[in-house]
């Protein structure tokens, strides 16, 4: 393909050359890496993440709209050109993740659907965007987002900053929802996969069989755009999309109660080739806890080692690089088999420096109380954290009875926004800047009372109960190893999610599990045994009432039997007085 | 004189011979054209799958309308022109010990869900306000393209329905009902806007006759499982699973469909023939009235397959030069971006509290100062006015 040079023309008008020069064009500047990070946790389980990004150095907002789309989805970049998309989040999760049990994941998610996105400057009518943008997503993921509306969706005032390149965060143009009953299963898989350039028909994807990412403990799969910086000078951005696949296998029910893992048990699939597409392909093995292969053993053996500071820690992990051959060996397919040598009880794991969790307190169905803790398990140093509540509008809180408690002692928050909800319109927001002494266990109480909902309100199952979306708790925790805060040095996918601004602290979002509340749910027979009861007590009472009041008794001969008839009939021949 | 006459006759009779001629012509001229005209005239195929029935143990709905979507799938119609409404997930619910999928045979034969489905309305979205206002094509501007019935008068629609039903209506999702009166309005409505060409109605539910006796439109051909005061009976139940797996109507009208491939050259009549009683216990039904077309001339593949029209042609085409895209001319940038802090403690603790929107005053404010100017007033005087004013 050719272009056409501009014309040349200097300060007096005059064309420089009238000669056309034709060059070739400069290819699309788009990318596309893969890699597959294999992460064995203590208690037995497997966890495996996928990641998958696309660069592309474009203009969306342009007013000549893109049409040329190589590895970039065509579905959404046009969603971003058309709602004025600057960042877009969203996932989709089944099952909660155990911090204590597994550690901090690298992408974390709440449990069902979490959409946020941040729009441009540009945008006059913000809400009405977003609920065609939730619309337009519904159909692209075949999920009930159109379900979000204005009495699920927040607008954080601190909380869910930007992770991508902005000039200015203006709070008005962050809006935040979250459908903790949202289902996963492979309806939503399919479109997914749809969008990565090679499909799962070559590369990492081809490990993506439902039959055996639904059979784990945890399922999140997630998308992101933003913008980021291309270089090191970062004076130019391009768009970022990245898709990530988070699971975790657990190992009794696909492990079989056996200590061995391998991608064949695990996905059922092997691997024969690395996406064609891609710039780059890996599998990453985290090889920390296994220096001088003590405790599992790997093969086929790797040179390939790297060492990558993630989470606030600096682990070492054994490379598979898909788009050499070598690497597939003589059989054309890899394998990977991670084998335990023994039983015995491991070193421990690190200890998750924040951790949360969430319950309903109370008995009853008129109130309750919602408590939050969140553990700080650093044993010196306190940090603050931003705790985001969302409560939906049919749980009314009392805010004059929250409590922030650390250590027994009262622990007065250095911000909090409130907003309160409005019935059937918007939710409460609650935002709290907490800052968690070392070693401590914080708990954040407040009371509610429960309403009741209008009868066409309910869910077809309302004896289920109704659920309150995880709390979002935001913090930037100290980190014993220095991150590494140079943006643009090749790091793996796994490591480089987060923006990284100084070097001794990392930034981390826990999701506390949703709740499950019952409302006093009325019993949806009663419409039915009401008119029964009520019209048998008008036709018994009332009736009988009626009948008493208005009817009249008359005396009536009886009719006389045929013998006397006869009788009687023959008297009045005779002329003779008849019978009674 | 008389020569003249005869001729005259004769020539008349000759005259009235070839127009009779031509007029016969034209019938059979006719005829043939009416023939092409009745005979399937559609273009593309679109198919409305629906599952009505929600909870655990209602399995067997989700697995009918799921091998329903496999076979059409199957036989050609791609998924965007086909509209799934599934009540209720199985496939991932917690109780099923074998995730992502939903078997329609015992010991796990067949896995209708599959690897590529695509379900559009799922859950609370299956209600009898979205089913009615899918077929009439009366959603709100903002639903995406793969939730609605984008159909047109050369469109030959297959509607599958299940669930639990009884005498005239069909239960949505344990809470609400549809009745054979507003499907029937329903169908009529679609005859009116042109949304199609002729109308498969298929119904698996308890006397599920009862739903196609009230249609009024032309073009539409039903079958139902089950007579008026027959219920339809669940097939066979998987012991690994707990459920019972398909309805027996759905079933046998799967292993028909399983033989059915696109250029097959079956007929509706040996679709009547599905499940006789003594596979079925309860007796099917159809009902060709409405239909203009003989039955026995509909192929099955008009409404579960998909037509392809393809027009070969030998003449090359010759492409334009592609279209040149002029790059904007570099502008350097002297600004420098930077991600944004992630948690800035000190600007949220001194953050500015957001300007509210102004509102005129309440008119409980209002009442309250007037009652105070009121008092204030009648205590001191009208004289002081002066003072304010």
């Amino acid at each position: 393909t050719f272009y056409i040079e501009p014309l040349k023309i200097n300060k007096l008008g005059v064309r420089a050359s009238d000669t056309f020069v034709l060059t070739p064009t400069p290819q699309p500047k788009d990318d596309f890496q893969e890699e597959l990070v294999i992460r064995p946790l203590h208690s037995g389980d497997i966890y495996a993440s996928f990641q998958f990004r696309t660069l592309w150095e474009t203009d969306f907002m342009r007013e000549n709209k893109v049409s040329h789309y190589r590895l970039f989805p065509k579905s959404l970049g046009q969603v971003i050109s058309k709602f004025s998309v600057r960042e877009l989040h969203i996932s989709f999760t089944q099952g909660y993740w155990r911090t204590m049990q597994w550690g901090q994941p690298f992408l974390p998610s709440p449990p069902g659907a979490e959409l946020w996105v941040w729009f441009q400057d540009s945008v006059t009518d913000v809400d009405a965007a977003w609920k065609e943008l939730t619309n337009v997503l519904s159909g692209i993921f075949c999920a009930s987002l159109n379900f979000i509306d204005s009495t699920n969706t927040v607008q954080p005032s601190a909380s869910f900053k930007p992770l991508g390149i902005v000039n200015e965060t203006d709070h008005r143009f962050l809006r935040y929802a979250t459908l903790p009953r949202e289902i996963v299963c492979t309806e939503n898989l399919t479109p997914w996969k749809k969008l990565l350039p090679c499909g799962s028909k070559a590369g990492l994807a081809v490990l993506l069989k439902s039959e055996k990412l639904f059979h784990s403990s945890f399922f999140s799969q997630t998308v992101h755009i933003r913008p980021v910086c291309q270089d090191r000078e970062c004076k130019t951005t391009s768009w970022e999309l990245r898709q990530t696949l988070n699971v975790v296998f657990d190992l009794h029910t696909s492990g079989q109660g056996k200590r061995e893992w391998s991608l064949f048990k695990m996905f059922s699939r092997t691997l024969t080739e690395a996406c064609p597409l891609a710039s780059s392909s890996k599998i990453y093995i985290d090889v920390t806890d296994n220096p001088q292969e003590e405790y599992f053993e790997l093969s086929p053996a790797t040179p390939l080692l790297s060492q990558a500071v993630v989470l606030g820690d600096r682990r070492t992990f054994s490379v598979y690089d898909l788009t050499q051959q070598v690497t597939f060996g003589t059989v054309r397919s890899l394998n990977l088999l991670i084998r335990w040598k023994s039983t015995e009880g491991e070193c421990s794991m690190l200890r998750p420096l924040l951790h949360a969790e969430r319950y309903v307190a109370g008995y009853g169905l008129q109130t309750g109380e919602i408590h939050t803790v969140m553990y700080n398990n650093h044993p010196f140093r306190s940090f603050p954290v931003l705790l985001l509540d969302s409560v939906p509008w049919y749980l009314r809180l009392y805010i004059h009875t929250l409590t922030v408690t650390s250590k027994g002692k009262d622990n007065t928050p250095s911000y909090i926004h409130y907003q309160p909800s409005k019935d059937r319109m918007r939710p409460h927001l609650l935002e709290m800047l907490v800052q968690l002494p070392p070693h401590s266990v914080t708990e954040v109480t407040v009371q509610f009372e429960r309403a009741l909902l209008k009868w066409t309100e309910y869910t077809p199952d309302p004896n289920h109960g109704f659920y309150v979306g995880s709390s979002v708790i935001s913090a930037l925790v100290p980190s014993s190893v220095a991150m590494d805060t140079n943006i643009t040095q090749e790091q793996p996918l796994f490591s480089s999610f987060f923006p990284c601004k100084e070097e001794s602290s990392y930034f981390v979002r826990v999701y506390t599990e949703p709740l499950l509340v019952n409302l006093p749910t009325p019993d949806f027979s009663m419409p039915y045994n009401v008119i029964c009861l009520t019209c048998t007590v008008v036709a018994v009472g009332y009736g009988s009432l009626y009948n008493l009041l208005t009817r009249s008794f008359q005396i009536e001969e009886p009719n006389p039997r045929l013998a006397k008839k006869i009788a009687n009939f023959i008297r009045r021949i005779r002329g003779v007085p008849l019978l009674s | 004189v008389a020569y003249l006459c005869f001729y005259s006759v004769q020539l008349s009779n000759m005259l009235a011979a070839i127009i009779m001629l031509i007029f016969i012509c034209f019938c059979v001229h006719f005829q043939n054209t009416a023939g092409q005209f009745f005979s399937s005239g559609h273009t593309n195929n679109w198919a409305v799958l629906v599952c009505t029935s929600r909870f655990w143990f209602n399995y067997r709905h989700v697995a009918n309308t799921l091998s329903v979507y496999r076979s059409v799938k199957r036989l050609g119609i791609p998924d965007s022109h086909i509209v799934l409404m599934l009540a209720d997930d199985m496939a991932c619910n917690h109780r099923n010990p074998k995730p992502a999928t939903v078997f329609s045979h015992r010991n796990m034969e067949l896995n209708v869900y599959g690897d590529d489905v695509e379900v559009d309305y799922r859950g609370y979205e299956v209600t009898v306000e979205n089913f009615l206002r899918v077929l009439t094509g009366r959603l709100p501007p903002s639903t995406p393209r793969s939730k609605r019935l984008l159909s047109d008068d050369r469109s030959n629609i297959l509607i599958y329905l299940t669930g639990h039903g009884g005498n005239g209506f069909l239960k949505f999702q344990d809470s609400e009902e549809i009745s054979n009166v507003e499907l029937a309005d329903a169908f009529e409505q679609m005859w009116q806007k042109r949304r199609y060409n002729e109308l498969l109605f298929i119904i698996d539910t308890c006397q599920g006759a009862s739903m196609y006796e009230r249609f009024y439109s032309p073009n539409i051909m039903a079958l139902a499982s089950s007579q008026v005061g027959e219920d339809s009976l669940s097939h066979q139940p998987d012991l690994a699973i707990g459920v019972h797996l398909m309805d027996r109507y759905t079933f046998y009208l799967l292993e028909f469909l399983e033989d059915i491939h696109p250029a097959s050259k079956s007929n509706m009549n040996d679709l009547f023939k599905v499940c006789p009683k003594s596979q079925c216990v309860s007796t099917p039904g159809h009902r060709t009235d409405l239909f203009l077309r003989d039955p026995g001339s509909v192929l099955i593949t008009d409404f579960f397959g998909s037509v392809r029209k393809v027009e070969i042609t030998m003449e090359a085409i010759h492409l334009t030069d592609p279209i040149l895209q002029l790059e904007d001319g570099e502008e350097v940038q002297e600004k420098t971006y930077s991600y944004v802090d992630q948690l800035p403690v000190s600007e949220i603790i001194h953050q500015k509290p957001k300007q509210k929107d102004w509102h005129p005053p309440d008119g409980f404010i209002l009442g309250l100062w007037t009652l105070i100017l009121l008092v204030f007033f009648k205590t001191y005087g009208i004289k002081h006015l002066k003072h304010i004013f």
